[in-house]
């Protein structure tokens, strides 16, 4: 009974002090979708089919956001994981259409792929000292360019074992509506949105009870402090851009599953959409602070207001942004206010 | 008699240009609490860091307990594997994570790869009971005061099962009860028999909990002794390296000012809190007022109050009778000029010449969008470098370029360049050759036959008693004593910088 109860008190602990921005997160976010249902009563906003197209269309984003979560929380950015998603996107669009290549290798070249961009760009971060800026910059460019030199065409991807995977439906067997036609629509989700929920959460595991996870936490709250307590900073610096290295390969490849094609425009602003997600989640820009959850929860907000958008029909796209930028204000501003009121008790 | 817990024997440490550590000796007895005194730079902290491992050192040897085998420590972990642990000034622990886990880092007790956080919370638990300090450990270390953080820090380094504790300056952020807390602990580790190494700059802390002290100067070893042999004023003469009487008394002819004469600077209670305490302070036209006291007994901190370079809790301040609005901007329209004591990081703009470094303070107070014309910047540099005798190629030579003694004089042009009311001048000799210094020295005396006030910090009671008119006592943060006319001796001053009851000079 007391073991079984351990892993819960370790998620109680976890949600002390600044992770109550990641609560208010989910009330934000329950908010804006409560809202929508009752605005938009009559065009089903509030169906199980909606809610799951939000997660449809965003299986990338869930985990890159999951990984950049990790690299603020340590104290970095990462702002070439846009470029590497497009540059994923690429070589399966160009291996597996111009040179036949098997979707499973592909997959797993992809995979490896990003863990050595993230161990390179991991090396420079922590043994050279090299600010994670300049650094994921510099990486930003490369990948963009390696798009284009693999290939500068945009190419559609056909590849049977890809597709497959691509338009593999999970079915829910309750919450659908009957449309316009009178055809009851069945709600599902995608394969590619089940593995990056399975992704987020291994994440979140990691980040919550491995040594590495608590000492991402420790490097971030104090780099100093946490090599002085024992903790090897540069190796988990290191390790933590290539954890991300691994996990932007495999948010490209869960973006591909939803876009299937390349073409060096792809996925532009990515990395931004990510850090975006990632503060709204709670996440501190100068790290120690942060939840993969709560990132998740800041992919929600986002699609959320897009839909908001998309559902009214007259208004222009450019209130999406317009809307995400007061909703970061908003954020940016409450988490100020935090740091205010925690020192005032002091 | 019990194996002493360290003996380290004939320990030298040489940086490039200095020798941090001649040969010194340190023994530390188990079930005591030893204090490392000296001024800043005699060595107390290379001393700490080579017994920690934190600094290699070149000569002499380290031994634990009874072995006969020298040790050395590589890294701070190493040493906290024989055993000693050390507690830092500032708390090196991560403030966004619980205190349970800070007390944890790095060592969390884990089943296959994962963290026990119900052990990790089971054990904090206990670790702060045995130190009396309950709190909740689960919430965030930063939700919590300084002094609960070192607390925090003290209770991580006992359970790492150390038998030596190394406490550097651990009560510089605590305030009265806090420190008593933090004493009471410590006796009751003395009692379990560990070793205690205490450096600090509190004098009274010292009598209040040691046992024995070591006295460094200039990176030897200037004595140890038990507690009850050395009085403070032997200690402090220790310290500095000189007995009491042994000094010429050169004395300034001052005349005291008058009760009708309205005061260049007037401070009321003025205290910052968790820095200076509150004091008051008087300082007349055509005076130079001197600060004493030891490092960190907060001379730098009233100056930096009365510039508003801090800005105060309590108490007032008045410039010229006014009171005035606390902030440096303030301060420099009033007529006030802080020349401060590190001249590399908050005097010198290094890649400026001489002509830009004398007039930027000029600038500024005249705003930012009325340049001072060519010529006009030409003639104020050229005058004050003539008047201060600054030795460089051309006005139009980059700073870095001078010898320290010079651009101690440039930053010195440029507050007079203000053509201020009242000059702060904290340490303006530090480092400089003699010459230089006793032309900075006349400079002073000048300044003020010309009407301005001066106040002067220094560290070499000699020199204060040449220039200062008057001489503040700074001890612990708190202003303790004045001194004036015929009470201007060394030995005065010097037993006021000691403190302590009367008894025990």
């Amino acid at each position: 009974m007391m073991r079984a109860s351990k892993p819960w008190q370790g998620l109680k602990a976890n949600f002390y002090g600044n992770n109550f921005l990641v609560l208010i997160t989910v009330v934000l976010f329950i908010a804006i979708y409560v809202a929508g249902v009752f605005i938009y009563r009559d065009k089903n906003f509030g169906s199980l089919n909606s809610f799951f197209d939000m997660l449809n269309s965003n299986p990338g984003l869930i985990i890159i956001a999951a990984g950049m979560t990790m690299v603020l929380i340590s104290g970095g950015i990462d702002i070439s994981v846009g470029s590497q998603v497009a540059m994923y996107c690429m070589m399966f669009a160009y291996f597996m259409e111009n040179r036949q290549a098997n979707a499973y290798a592909m997959i797993l070249i992809v995979l490896v792929t990003g863990v050595v961009f993230g161990l390179v760009q991991g090396a420079l971060v922590a043994y050279l000292n090299i600010q994670p800026f300049i650094v994921t910059l510099a990486g930003m460019f490369f990948a963009r360019g390696m798009t284009a030199m693999i290939s500068p065409q945009t190419i559609d991807i056909t590849n049977a074992d890809f597709m497959a995977l691509a338009l593999r439906r999970i079915q829910v067997p309750f919450g659908g509506y009957v449309n316009a036609a009178g055809v009851y629509q069945t709600p599902f989700v995608y394969l590619s949105v089940v593995l990056a929920l399975v992704g987020l959460l291994a994440v979140y595991a990691v980040m919550t009870w491995t040594r590495f996870g608590r000492n991402v936490y420790a490097v971030g709250g104090g780099e100093q402090s946490a090599r002085l307590m024992g903790v090897d900073t540069k190796r988990t610096k290191l390790a933590v851009y290539t954890f991300n290295g691994f996990l932007t390969a495999f948010g490209g490849f869960l973006f591909c599953l939803f876009s299937t094609g390349g073409a060096v425009e792809k996925a532009q602003g990515f990395e931004m959409q990510a850090i975006a997600s990632a503060v709204i989640g709670g996440a501190l820009l100068t790290g120690g602070v942060g939840n993969v959850i709560g990132s998740f929860f800041g992919v929600l907000v986002q699609t959320t207001i897009v839909k908001f958008i998309n559902f009214n029909g007259t208004l222009a796209n450019g209130w999406s942004n317009i809307v995400l930028a007061v909703i970061m204000s908003f954020f940016i501003i409450l988490q100020s206010v935090f740091a205010y009121v925690r020192r005032r008790r002091e | 008699m019990p194996d002493p817990l360290i003996r380290m024997r004939g320990i030298t440490k040489r940086f490039p240009g200095v020798i941090a550590l001649d040969g010194v000796d340190f023994t530390l007895q188990p079930g005591e609490v030893h204090a490392l005194m000296g001024e800043n730079g005699a060595g107390k902290s290379t001393l700490v860091k080579v017994l920690t491992g934190a600094e290699a050192f070149e000569e002499g040897k380290i031994f634990l307990g009874g072995s006969d085998t020298p040790i050395v420590n590589h890294s701070p972990q190493e040493a906290q594997t024989r055993g000693i642990s050390t507690v830092y000034q500032e708390v090196n622990l991560c403030p966004n994570l619980s205190v349970a886990e800070n007390l944890f880092v790095g060592r969390q007790p884990r089943r296959l790869a994962f963290v026990r956080w119900g052990e990790i919370r089971r054990r904090a638990r206990s670790i702060m009971a045995d130190i009396g300090v309950g709190i909740d450990v689960e919430k965030p270390l930063e939700s919590y005061s300084i002094a609960v953080q070192q607390m925090v820090a003290i209770g991580r380094a006992i359970d790492m099962a150390a038998q030596v504790l190394i406490l550097d300056e651990p009560t510089s952020s605590l305030n009265e009860s806090e420190v008593r807390t933090l004493f009471e602990l410590v006796r009751r580790l003395k009692g379990q028999g560990l070793g205690i190494v205490f450096i600090t700059h509190f004098l009274e802390q010292v009598y209040e909990v040691c046992d024995r002290i070591t006295v460094l100067r200039n990176g030897r070893l200037a004595g140890e002794y038990a507690i009850e042999t050395l009085p403070r004023k032997d200690l402090v003469a220790a310290m500095l390296g000189r007995a009491f009487d042994d000094l010429a008394e050169i004395r300034v002819a001052g005349a005291a000012p008058t009760a009708t004469t309205v005061p260049t600077v007037s401070a009321r209670g003025l205290g910052v809190h968790g820095g200076v305490k509150p004091f008051d302070l008087n300082i007349y036209p055509g005076e130079v007022y001197g600060l004493a006291g030891l490092l960190g007994s907060g001379r730098t901190e009233v100056a930096r109050a009365v510039y508003g370079a801090d800005s105060h809790d309590t108490g007032t301040l008045a410039v010229k009778g006014k009171p005035i609005a606390c902030s440096p901007r303030d301060s420099l329209k009033a007529g006030l000029a802080f020349c401060p004591e590190s001249r590399k990081d908050e005097g010198c703009v290094a890649e400026l010449t001489v002509r830009e470094n004398i007039v930027l303070a000029e600038q500024t107070k005249r705003g930012a969008f009325r340049l001072i014309p060519r010529d006009e910047q030409e003639a104020i540099a050229g005058k004050y470098a003539d008047l201060l005798q600054i030795k460089t190629a051309s006005l139009e030579t980059p700073i870095k370029q001078l010898s320290g003694g010079n651009q101690q004089k440039v930053i010195l042009a440029r507050w007079l360049a203000t053509q201020p009311d009242f000059l702060i001048l904290d340490e303006p000799t530090r480092g400089i050759d003699i010459g230089t210094k006793t032309e900075i020295q006349k400079l002073c005396v000048q300044l003020a036959a010309a009407g301005m006030s001066v106040l002067f910090i220094s560290s070499e009671i000699d020199e204060m008693l040449r220039t200062c008119g008057r001489i503040g006592v700074m001890r612990d943060l708190a202003k303790v004593g004045e001194l004036s006319g015929d009470e201007l001796s060394s030995s005065a001053v010097m037993a006021q910088i000691a403190g302590g009851r009367h008894d025990e000079a």
